[in-house]
């Protein structure tokens, strides 16, 4: 076997750390939402997407019904479906090691991963699996010290986790936001959500949003 | 209620992941779909900015959370890192919840 690519360990890593902001941002909002320590480190484990799981307890903060921080996850979460579809042909293993593999798929493992493709197949396999399980052990790490802070801390307002949890999200969304017509998209979500706010039940703007997605999205640009 | 969310979040979230890695490559090859489902995420992640930052309930409710929410547009704007952006606008809600 060749050596590891070094600058595709490096990729890995700095991806994998970075992550782990997200982690103690998560495992705080997540304790401030009601969950307990113990629920939220297994969100981390088994849901392990970070948008997916950021709007469900999100959803429920809020006030809103369980289908609807279900459905909102779910929704978010399809994208991981595409990513694997992307994946599976790259990495090419079976049985226990293919679910293993899928459960890693999120964006990060999946852009780490397509961005080694220059250098060669080794090195797309190596950047996915490095991601992957970097990401899974800093995620979780983090969100276990994030939920037992934030159990410490007491009243989410006065250490302004409740600013900081729309700031994830706005963290979230702006890289997506390439070009003028995806933040045409973005400004119409914001604006569809507060007008439709006082007519819904809480937590169910959110996944209506969708809709502003299916009609942008349905004319070829 | 929050068992519930956890466990069918992680059932779906997870079957949702173990189905890309199985199903046909030309299952979802569809232009339309494809298209849709990069705008999914800039929709949802949008609207929740909005649901999280502005409203309480079923209202919308200018109070702390927004300042800090453009604290964090600003950081964002001046490409701060990621951990730099939510704890500018933790610090930032913070003062003003407390100042109030």
């Amino acid at each position: 076997m060749a050596p590891l690519p070094r600058t595709t360990v490096r990729d890995a890593l700095s991806v994998s750390l970075t992550v782990g902001a997200y982690g103690v941002a998560f495992g705080a909002a997540s304790v401030a939402a009601g969950f307990s320590v113990l629920q939220s480190c297994l969100f981390s484990l088994f849901t392990f997407t970070g948008a997916s799981q950021f709007a469900a307890i999100g959803v429920v903060a809020s006030g809103g019904p369980a289908a609807g921080a279900i459905a909102t996850a779910a929704m978010l979460g399809t994208r991981n479906a595409l990513y694997g579809i992307q994946m599976a042909p790259l990495l090419r293993v079976r049985g226990l090691k293919r679910v293993a593999s899928a459960h890693l798929t999120i964006d990060e493992s999946t852009g780490v991963a397509l961005s080694q493709v220059p250098r060669g197949a080794e090195a797309v396999r190596v950047g996915f699996w490095l991601t992957g399980v970097g990401v899974f052990v800093f995620w979780n790490l983090f969100t276990l010290l994030g939920a037992l802070g934030a159990k410490a801390l007491g009243n989410p307002a006065s250490w302004g986790l409740d600013a900081a949890v729309p700031a994830v999200f706005l963290g979230l969304v702006w890289p997506r936001l390439e070009n003028t017509f995806l933040r045409v998209v973005a400004a119409t979500s914001m604006v569809f959500a507060i007008v439709i706010t006082p007519w819904l039940p809480a937590g169910l703007p959110i996944i209506a949003t969708a809709f502003v997605a299916i009609v942008l999205g349905w004319r070829a640009r | 209620m929050r068992w519930l969310v956890l466990i069918a979040t992680s059932a779906l979230c997870l079957g949702i992941k173990i189905f890309g890695h199985y199903v046909p490559q030309r299952w979802l090859t569809n232009d339309r779909l494809q298209r849709i489902n990069a705008l999914i995420p800039i929709a949802l992640l949008s609207a929740l900015v909005v649901a999280e930052g502005v409203v309480q309930k079923t209202h919308v409710v200018l109070d702390h959370r927004l300042a800090g929410l453009a604290v964090a547009l600003v950081a964002l704007m001046a490409k701060a890192p990621f951990p730099v952006v939510v704890v500018a606008a933790a610090v930032t809600s913070a003062l003003v919840y407390h100042l109030h």
